[in-house]
């Protein structure tokens, strides 16, 4: 069954459609690869998914069209299952590593102002169950013993693992990588998809947006190619590769 | 030190305060020390928008003002005393927070600066103008002052003094909690990056709406605090020069650092006292002071390095934000 399903998305600003009648669905534990050109429109589409620009035309619905996605607030989408990292690293640099796992956690617990003025006994059980689980992430995504140094310290690697640490401890359906691996050398590349391969064995389901095709095909399930916002092609990896639409897209008229 | 728990931290920075009217007992210092107290108060209450939530708030006095005319016009009118009229204040001005911070958090950066300037203006000038109510520039005049279990505070500063010590006590210890929390990291998390933290689940209109209410609520208590110490309230205490002096000593101590802030208000209202011997160059060497303090330490007394950098430069609008 279908866990994320866009219907004909379509987004213009101003004059450009940047997004032109998108259908994409991802299945619970798949791994979807979404590729294409510079300005292909693959990250207004992720903008598109977790609320950060309205949509103007079409349907995206999480969980076999139980839950509506669009024309919903960001911090719902996130409470809905949907979490997300970002091309240009968006971590909380002035915060400590865990500090920015924990805040992962803030709709996942339910502790408010009153239980922090008044350490209600809901606040230590939540702030220890934080705490606790944020350090498991940091194990999980690699940054071990990083806990307390300032995010903004470690390196852009790191930085990265931190992020996605950070959105794994929404506890999300369906994680959304912009360019996971962008900026990495070969050896963080593979230790990068590797973790998204951990990552799904978890359960949860991943879409994501990569350039370097070493990683990207032999890591998906499915890719869905996009170009000038539309989708040209879909399929299984080595297909894909194939399609004489993508190579045009990619390589320019023959 | 941060192994000690919270109460012993605070207490150990506040008992040498406890000590000085026994051991100082010119009136005079007395008296500045209390209003230092009250900036103090300010000084951190305005931190929650400003060094936490990275709003600039720049009529923060409106509040003040708020809080020690709720306390005037309710002792005036009903009798009511201090201690009811303390928390009435607070309650007053957060709830004009709320009703400011609805229209004008949507606005960001320097636009909110604006808007809270104007917010500042129309509060001073409101209360300049009311003169049925407020009794306009005159003000309102014969508050009283706080009875405590049957003793009468007088022109004495020294039970303000411990009056406003025991308030600066209680809100920086409710302070320490409410930002290592859960909440707390949430006001950090929207400073740091606003559109990150609503894509982590935060809702950022919400929070920062609280935010503006706590540091209103604050302002309250200091402005009734103000009102029983002065017995009379004048719109012009609380004009534009007392939101920017405020600011001062949030960003002279140390934004978002709570005990930096208290030091900021402590250093900006002695210091004019302490230059009186240059007399006519007194504001000249505070403005130079500032300016090095400044360029020299641009983090605040107690600021940390990072915050240094990150003054350097303007947050970057990647191509992951939203319009």
């Amino acid at each position: 069954m279908a866990l994320l399903e866009v219907r004909a998305v379509t987004k213009r600003f101003g004059g450009v459609t940047a997004l032109d009648r998108i259908d994409l669905e991802v299945n619970e534990g798949e791994i979807v690869g979404l590729i294409g050109p510079n300005g292909a429109g693959k990250t207004s589409f992720f903008n598109c998914v977790t609320g950060l620009v309205p949509i103007d035309e079409g349907t995206i619905l999480l969980r076999g069209g139980s839950v509506r996605l669009h024309g919903v607030r960001c911090d719902r989408i996130l409470r809905a299952g949907v979490a997300r990292t970002f091309q240009n690293l968006r971590i909380f640099r002035n915060m400590t590593a865990l500090e920015n796992v924990a805040i992962g956690f803030h709709t996942r617990t339910r502790s408010g102002l009153f239980d922090a003025l008044f350490r209600t006994r809901r606040f230590h059980v939540e702030e220890r169950m934080t705490f606790t689980r944020s350090l498991e992430l940091l194990r999980f995504v690699g940054l071990e013993g990083q806990g307390d140094e300032t995010a903004g310290n470690l390196a852009y690697g790191q930085q990265k693992r931190l992020e996605i640490a950070r959105a794994l401890a929404c506890e999300p359906k369906l994680l959304l990588l912009d360019e996971p691996a962008a900026g990495m050398n070969p050896t963080e590349k593979a230790s990068i998809a590797g973790l998204v391969r951990r990552i799904r064995a978890k359960g949860i389901s991943v879409l994501l947006i990569e350039h370097d095709m070493k990683v990207v095909m032999p890591l998906s399930d499915r890719v869905v190619v996009m170009d000038e916002g539309r989708k040209i092609a879909e399929g299984r990896p080595e297909t894909v590769r194939c399609d004489p639409r993508v190579i045009q897209a990619y390589l320019g008229e023959g | 030190m941060n192994r000690l728990p919270l109460s012993a931290q605070v207490a150990a920075v506040l008992l040498p305060f406890a000590f000085l009217p026994l051991v100082d007992r010119n009136a005079y210092h007395l008296d500045l020390m209390t209003n230092v107290g009250i900036y103090v108060l300010l000084a951190m209450g305005l931190n929650v928008v400003v060094g936490f939530t990275g709003l600039l708030n720049l009529g923060y006095a409106a509040f003040f003002a708020i809080g020690a005319y709720t306390y005037a016009l309710l002792n005036l009118h009903t009798g009511c005393p201090f201690w009811w009229g303390l928390p009435a204040a607070g309650i007053t001005a957060m709830l004009f927070g709320f009703v400011i911070g609805l229209p004008s958090i949507r606005v960001r950066g320097d636009y909110l600066a604006i808007t809270t300037l104007g917010f500042g203006e129309i509060v001073r000038i409101t209360f300049n103008n009311l003169d049925d109510w407020t009794g306009g520039p005159n003000g309102l005049l014969g508050i009283d002052r706080p009875v405590f279990f049957g003793f009468r505070f007088s022109v004495n500063a020294t039970p303000y003094y411990y009056l406003t010590l025991a308030l600066v006590a209680v809100t920086a210890y409710l302070l320490f909690r409410m930002i290592r929390s859960k909440f707390g990291r949430a006001l950090v998390a929207i400073r740091e990056d606003e559109l990150a933290a609503g894509c982590m689940g935060i809702p950022a209109l919400q929070v920062k709406l609280v935010s503006f209410g706590i540091s209103a609520f604050i302002a309250g208590i200091a402005g009734a605090v103000f009102a029983a110490k002065q017995t009379i309230v004048t719109p012009d205490s609380f004009d534009f020069v007392l939101s920017v002096l405020i600011l001062a000593m949030v960003v002279l101590g140390g934004m978002g650092n709570i005990w930096g802030v208290a030091l900021g208000a402590l250093v900006l209202g002695v210091l004019p006292e302490l230059l009186r011997g240059f007399a006519a160059y007194r504001m000249l060497l505070f403005g130079l002071i500032m300016i090095l303090m400044m360029i020299f330490r641009p983090q605040g007394m107690l600021g940390g390095q990072l915050i240094r950098r990150e003054l350097g430069r303007r947050p970057k609008e990647g191509s992951d934000g939203a319009a």
